[in-house]
């Protein structure tokens, strides 16, 4: 049987949701069998591959570059799964939404020069937005972060069609 | 003169109930659970959120179950997959239309929005979030208004009214920039009518009023004494 | 009517110009004066009055004057005019100001609630009187029981025309028959559809027909005070109701002691302070009580518990403006005109892309085609009709195929829209319908009010999404969640005004469902009204 080919992706976010994927602590060895790990912040690939089976993308869509992966990323993968509270809803990122973004920028990084846009740092969106409202999402788990057990449930259920009994419920915060 | 005894039936079930009670006070004890946010036993109710729509047989209307007077022979179903869709459609309304980041809210895991997301299913908005620019006001000794976490149940309003007997709280403007004052629309921390009972931040489902100085862990409402209150006042149930 | 000189002597000739809100609008006041001062100069004083009266109904050709006896109709007149128009009198008519007074828009209405309207002048009494005013209030009190008023509202089969349609025989005899120690009347003046116009000219026209109305059903029902809720933004309909209420008072028709009876009826106005849903009848109840106007939950209707929690009848100016000619004639009478559940006349208020604006009263079951194109005289500019919209942001647009349809309260919801108060505002070919429904749904938005979920949320996310699709930037998507929203807030909603805020929505996708799919899909507004966006903006929302 092949290799469920799995990616992670880390948007606008803390990266404590993959923090928690990695809480699977020995359960990832009962997964690592199962999956091919494509594509993610813990492995060093630069370009996101093609025929993903499962995405889980962490954070919200705060960037032109979010929005340019994100549109890649639900091109090039068969189930988009919503990872954590900044992928869902947006989150702590959405807290910057009630400020215009430049002005926020010189707020915080004084008068000078900010290398925005077509420079290496990628410009900001007007609002920080939650993945769904640019692409399909199959499958959103919420958490901030979600935990390790919801997690499991998660990619059990994906790779094996199990839901478990003992996961948690979904929840905000 | 005692109340008369009535049945109806509930999701199938019958059930008795006194003929002054609501359908919501009949589900309750039969223990059928049906959802509520603005309700609060022991205030007077608005139907204002309505997650408490049921079906009745025979209304082409939902009827708010907080409001709704029983009937003799009266079938309610409080669970449906229609009912179900639009509790979840107005639960994610409430979330988008303010700033509702539980994972720095101060009510976080004592919300009863959370909570009744959870206990819906709700696990996305479908609906795109609003992110106005709503403001804090920490001007009171004790307490705090945050604006983005407050849902418009009226809860604060209406403990303060008929509870506390101060109405320090009441609510401005119309539809979407509806919003809860103390006095004329006066900081919290100058208003001249409040009591600083904390009645308010007790019945606050959300974080919208919570006490200075609590951590998140610490942040539980008690409730415990509006029903003693009630009783006081008015002397019935 | 012949009406007294200045000096007392009877006029042969009556110069009877509209002091409505529309005639004033376009200087009927100075037409008036200059009319006045005209005659003065030529001393014709003794021979010519000139009279101010209600509204005569095609407002497009504002000022309107009737000369009387001779029955000539000026329109569009000029302060400048005056003089010309004095000087025809009893001679030729001047032509090119003469208004055609025997074209269908006025030989085909059938007046029963404005047939003193243009006929009596508004702030006198005794030009009411002389008509029959009152007799209805001193019949009912001096010859007929309670019940028996209550019986004939039954039998005229009088339905409200403030939008329900609820039947007001039915709804009388519920208040008469709830217990309470006091009881009120209320008139709901708080007229608030964008285009609608009837009941502030039937207040400015003929405000003491209104208050005879609401005196019988004090009468009937068993209350001795009442109130008219009337919105602020009509200072002309408040000044006169407020003059017709004193010389009403004085006269015995209100007060104590009425018709010499020992019933005893006041009436107060109130004024609404500028919000649409204080016309929503629970809201407007805790408006008048001094509290926030935001709508309750029914039951208990007011019927059984209103006004300071006691019972109170709540009807709409025109439906109370039907009473007196219903007593005075009989509810037989009354019921023979109009269809089998639709009884008596509509005042309907004209407007849009339709050559005569104004206000019309017509039979019940008229054919849709004859208001629009033989009363309301067609479409101008050589345009092809689009469709009609009913009953304001509650109601619905009525396309094309519906137009051989007779109006009645029942034909125009199976066609997916509602009588309501009257409005009627006709579309032509150069209207967007998704336009329309987004302009009518930011109506709604603005004028929640906020208490309930569904609508204060509901509404301002459908408006989000119409104007998505007007600019071109939505997805089939948003069209799928735009139409479940609509069901959501249309079954969730705690009052009518957001229960009834998705059918503009719904009534124009039904019928023109082909003009979103452009928007959407095409990116292309057929109308040529909305202006879309470039495709390239839509994601890029950069800063």
């Amino acid at each position: 049987m092949s290799k469920t080919r799995v990616a992670t992706v880390w948007l606008d976010g803390c990266s404590g949701c993959h923090m928690s994927f990695l809480d699977l602590d020995e359960r990832l060895l009962d997964i690592a069998p199962l999956i091919q790990l494509v594509h993610s912040p813990i492995a060093d690939v630069k370009e996101f591959p093609e025929n993903v089976d499962v995405a889980l993308v962490e954070g919200a869509v705060s960037s032109d570059e979010d929005e340019e992966k994100i549109l890649k990323i639900r091109e090039r993968s068969k189930i988009l799964v919503a990872l954590g509270d900044c992928s869902v809803t947006s989150n702590v990122p959405s807290m910057r939404n009630q400020f215009e973004p430049n002005r926020m920028l010189h707020a915080i990084y004084g008068d000078g020069v900010i290398p925005l846009g077509g420079g290496p740092v990628p410009t900001l969106l007007r609002k920080s937005r939650p993945i769904h409202e640019f692409v399909n999402v199959d499958v959103y788990v919420p958490g901030c972060p979600p935990p390790a057990d919801l997690i499991f449930d998660t990619i059990s259920n994906l790779l094996a069609g199990q839901k478990r009994e003992d996961a948690p419920a979904p929840k905000f915060g | 003169m005692p109340a008369k005894v009535i049945t109806l039936t509930i999701d199938g079930r019958d059930v008795s109930a006194r003929e002054d009670y609501t359908i919501l006070d009949a589900a309750k004890e039969a223990n059928v659970k049906i959802p509520t946010l603005c309700h609060l036993e022991g205030l007077c109710d608005v139907g204002a959120c309505r997650l408490c729509m049921v079906e009745v047989k025979g209304i082409p209307k939902l009827l708010p179950a907080c409001v709704t007077k029983v009937s003799e022979g009266m079938s309610v179903t409080t669970d449906s997959e229609r009912l179900l869709h639009y509790r979840m459609t107005i639960v994610e309304l409430m979330f988008s239309e303010r700033n509702h980041i539980c994972s720095v809210c101060v009510s976080n895991g004592h919300c009863e929005l959370q909570a009744m997301a959870m206990r819906l299913g709700v696990d996305h908005m479908r609906v795109p979030y609003r992110y106005p620019t709503l403001p804090v006001d920490a001007s009171h000794e004790r307490f705090v208004l945050d604006h983005n976490r407050c849902i418009l149940c009226t809860r604060c309003v209406r403990a303060c009214d008929e509870i506390e007997g101060a109405h320090t709280w009441d609510v401005m403007g119309r539809g979407i920039d509806a919003k809860v004052i103390t006095d004329m629309n006066e900081p919290w921390g100058k208003s001249e009518s409040c009591t600083s009972c904390g009645k308010c931040v007790n019945v606050c489902p959300t974080g919208a009023l919570f006490e200075k100085g609590r951590s998140v862990g610490e942040m539980v409402k008690r409730k415990a004494f509006l029903p003693y209150l009630t009783q006081m006042r008015e002397g019935k149930k | 009517m012949p009406e007294e000189t200045t000096n007392g002597t009877q006029a042969q000739t009556t110069l009877d110009i509209c002091v409505a809100a529309g005639c004033l609008s376009c200087q009927g006041d100075l037409v008036k004066e200059a009319l006045e001062k005209e005659i003065d100069a030529r001393g014709l004083a003794e021979r010519v009055a000139v009279r101010g009266v209600g509204c005569l109904g095609l407002c497009m050709a504002g000022p309107l004057l009737r000369v009387s006896p001779d029955g000539i109709l000026y329109q569009a007149m000029v302060p400048e005019d005056a003089g010309e128009i004095v000087e025809s009198i009893g001679k030729k008519p001047v032509k090119r100001l003469e208004c055609d007074a025997e074209q269908s828009f006025f030989t085909r209405q059938v007046k029963i609630v404005l047939e003193n309207s243009g006929e009596v002048d508004p702030d006198k009494l005794d030009d009411y009187t002389a008509v029959g005013g009152y007799d209805a209030l001193a019949k009912a009190v001096g010859e007929m029981e309670p019940s028996e008023v209550i019986s004939e509202m039954v039998t005229s089969g009088l339905r409200g025309r403030g939008g329900g349609g609820y039947p007001s025989g039915l709804k009388w005899g519920t208040v008469a028959k709830a217990d309470g120690a006091r009881k009120y009347v209320i008139c709901n003046a708080d007229e608030g559809d964008p285009g609608a116009f009837m009941d502030r000219s039937v207040l400015e026209s003929d405000p003491f027909r209104v208050l005879e109305g609401m005196a019988i059903a004090g009468y009937a029902v068993g209350a001795d005070s009442g109130y008219v809720y009337c919105r602020a933004e009509y200072p002309l309909a408040v000044k006169r109701l407020k003059n017709a209420i004193r010389q009403a008072e004085r006269a015995g028709f209100l007060g104590s002691n009425i018709c010499g009876s020992s019933f005893r009826f006041t009436v107060d106005i109130r004024l609404g302070a500028g919000a649409f849903v204080c016309g929503e009848e629970t809201a407007l109840i805790s408006s008048i009580e001094g509290n926030r106007g935001s709508p309750r939950p029914r039951p208990p209707f007011p019927a059984a518990s209103g006004l300071w929690d006691c019972p109170t009848l709540i009807n709409n100016v025109e439906t109370f403006a039907n009473v007196a000619p219903i007593i005075r004639n009989g509810g037989e009478w009354f019921s023979g005109i109009g269809t089998e559940k639709s009884k008596g006349t509509k005042v309907f208020a004209l407007a849009g892309r339709v050559q005569n604006t104004g206000l019309i009263e017509v039979p019940m079951g008229t054919v849709l085609r004859d208001i629009i194109f033989d009363i309301g005289g067609g479409i101008p500019d050589g345009r092809k009709f689009k469709a009609v919209q009913t009953g304001g942001p509650s109601g619905g647009c009525i396309p094309e195929q519906f137009l051989d349809m007779a109006v009645t309260y029942e034909s125009l919801a199976q066609a997916g829209s509602i009588m309501g108060s009257g409005g009627m505002i006709v579309m032509d070919e150069t209207s967007c319908m998704v336009d329309v429904a987004r302009y009518f749904m930011e109506f709604c938005m603005t004028e929640s009010c906020g208490k309930c979920v569904p609508c204060r949320v509901g509404t301002m996310q459908m408006h989000e999404l119409l104007e998505k699709i007007t600019q071109g930037r939505a997805s089939m998507k948003d069209l799928d969640l735009l139409e479940e929203l609509c069901e959501v807030v249309r079954f969730s909603s705690l009052c009518g005004l957001g229960q009834t805020s998705p059918n503009p929505v719904l009534s124009t996708l039904r019928y023109f469902r082909d003009e979103y799919l452009a928007h959407i899909r095409d990116h292309v507004c057929p109308a040529g009204v909305c202006k879309m966006k470039s495709p390239s903006k839509i994601h890029a929302e950069v800063a």
